[in-house]
């Protein structure tokens, strides 16, 4: 007996989000806090998009005049892993981590 | 009922306007321009109740359109030949979405060489796209053709969209009397609009979405096979149904004429049918036992009506106005899929009229002698022949 999809073209009811395409990711970017200006570059550019705001106290500030800025951080449930923010990043602030060499540290 | 004088554009146009859709979304090109001016034109005097998108392109058309239906209202464009073929990917999106778009589409050559003239390779090449295809023969045919389309697509057994194609300049710039129902007719026999599924702020979905090789792609594009299957009874069925409110009885998938008896039958698409009913005419004068096949519909593929055809007559000869490089037209290779096995009549392959080269009468008659010659020695010389290529004594 063969089995048909009830309506006639695919109908999503639950939202794309559940869709947590974090685990595509070969390299994983990673903020270096102590650099970070606090520019935001990365947050336009990310495609997904992964980078969200923290409160300004989440990192120490790099400088007393960035203190009252929003930090950012990544939402590695999405995030890619494309690298982007790393390439756009004006002050080297973003690292890309191999995601094995990540799980090896953590192992340890 | 209004008399008019129409060109095969105008008709189109007339058939859209009467049908109420709610959305055009078009972008201009020779030889279907004048079908959304004159629908621009109705809208701006206000005949014509519907937003006019302007887009930049035709695959914006088509997406436009595909969005807009899937509000769940009915939406309407037209194009030709380039147009027809930037729009290819949206077009089986839209027939996957399963939203019952009408499409006028004026066919006309591809280039290069540049050409505006009429050949069909345009819309032979969105073949696979899962829309209806159906080939007009008179500009009353386009206005009709509108109307049943959209009845027959929104069905929801059926849900696929309809490509209803004219002739470059043949029709498409050609004034003939064509009868204009009433609108009150048409809104009677079309109903309002019941999509199927629609867009819903309240009841957010996503339409489309990602399938997986485990999840049912095979099967919803099953479904879609069996819904073209399926529209082959419609089509029958809303075609009687027209005749019998509107007084004009369209033959379903396929025209014959004078094919009792005949010795070999001609298959056409499209304004060719009406030539060579001239031809037959004349020709059953002199006792020669010609008759004729249009296929109206090339999608869904009418191989029970061909398979009945084969069976009237010693030989077919199929003519084509596009070419499939490589091996013969389309309407020829699938008329010997369909009959494989179930006839051993020769068939043969007229390929004419390329880039609008004109098939005269004359030409015609050359090409039912010459199938008449293999009805009567039971062999096909050679299965595809170019007529009338410059300089080719055969059909000069």
């Amino acid at each position: 007996m063969v089995v048909l999809p009830e309506e006639p073209t695919p109908i999503a009811k639950v939202p794309s989000t559940e869709n947590k395409t974090g685990g595509w990711r070969t390299f994983r970017p990673r903020i270096i806090y102590e650099k970070c200006i606090r520019c935001y570059i990365c947050w336009k550019f990310c495609p997904e998009p992964a980078i969200e705001f923290d409160s300004p106290d989440a990192h120490p500030a790099p400088k007393p005049a960035l203190a009252k800025f929003d930090t950012v951080k990544i939402n590695y449930d999405y995030c890619k892993g494309c690298g982007i923010c790393a390439n756009e990043c004006p002050v080297n602030a973003i690292e890309m981590v191999l995601e094995e060499s990540i799980e090896e540290e953590e192992a340890d | 009922m209004v008399k008019m004088i129409l060109t095969g554009n105008e008709s189109a146009a007339w058939g859209a306007r009467l049908s109420r859709p709610k959305v055009i979304a078009a972008y201009p090109i020779t030889p279907q321009t004048s079908i959304i001016e004159t629908i621009a034109e109705f809208i701006a005097n206000g005949e014509m109740d519907a937003r006019y998108i302007r887009v930049e392109s035709e695959h914006s058309a088509m997406a436009a359109c595909i969005a807009a239906q899937n509000t769940g209202v009915r939406t309407f464009t037209a194009t030709s030949a380039h147009g027809l073929t930037l729009m290819h990917e949206l077009l089986i999106w839209a027939s996957g979405a399963r939203l019952p778009i009408v499409m006028s589409v004026v066919n006309r050559a591809m280039a290069p060489p540049w050409s505006v003239w009429t050949d069909q390779l345009d819309s032979m090449a969105q073949r696979d796209t899962g829309w209806m295809q159906i080939y007009t023969e008179n500009n009353q045919e386009v206005l009709d053709s509108i109307i049943i389309s959209y009845k027959v697509g929104e069905k929801h057994h059926i849900l696929l969209p309809t490509m209803v194609m004219e002739d470059a300049f043949i029709l498409s710039h050609t004034s003939e009397p064509v009868d204009v129902p009433e609108q009150k007719m048409v809104d009677d026999f079309l109903g309002e609009y019941e999509p199927a599924f629609k867009l819903d702020p309240d009841d957010p979905a996503g339409f489309g979405s990602l399938i997986m090789p485990e999840g049912p792609y095979m099967e919803f594009r099953y479904k879609m096979a069996l819904a073209m299957d399926a529209a082959r009874e419609e089509i029958r069925k809303v075609s009687q149904e027209f005749g019998e409110v509107f007084g004009r009885y369209y033959p379903g998938l396929v025209e014959e004429y004078r094919t009792e008896d005949a010795d070999a039958i001609m298959l056409v698409l499209g304004t060719i049918g009406s030539t060579a009913k001239d031809v037959v005419d004349r020709m059953r004068e002199k006792g020669k036992k010609v008759g004729l096949a249009r296929v109206r519909y090339f999608r869904p593929f009418p191989f029970e009506e061909i398979r009945e055809i084969a069976k009237k007559a010693d030989m077919l000869g199929v003519v084509d106005r596009s070419y499939t490089f490589g091996y013969g037209a389309n309407l020829y290779a699938e008329t010997k899929s369909v009959l494989y096995g179930h006839s051993d009549v020769p068939v043969k392959n007229y390929v004419m009229g390329l880039g609008g080269r004109d098939i005269t009468p004359e030409i015609v008659e050359k090409v039912f002698d010459d199938m008449l010659k293999i009805a009567r020695e039971g062999q096909v010389d050679r299965e595809i022949e170019w007529v009338g290529l410059h300089g080719d004594e055969r059909w000069s």
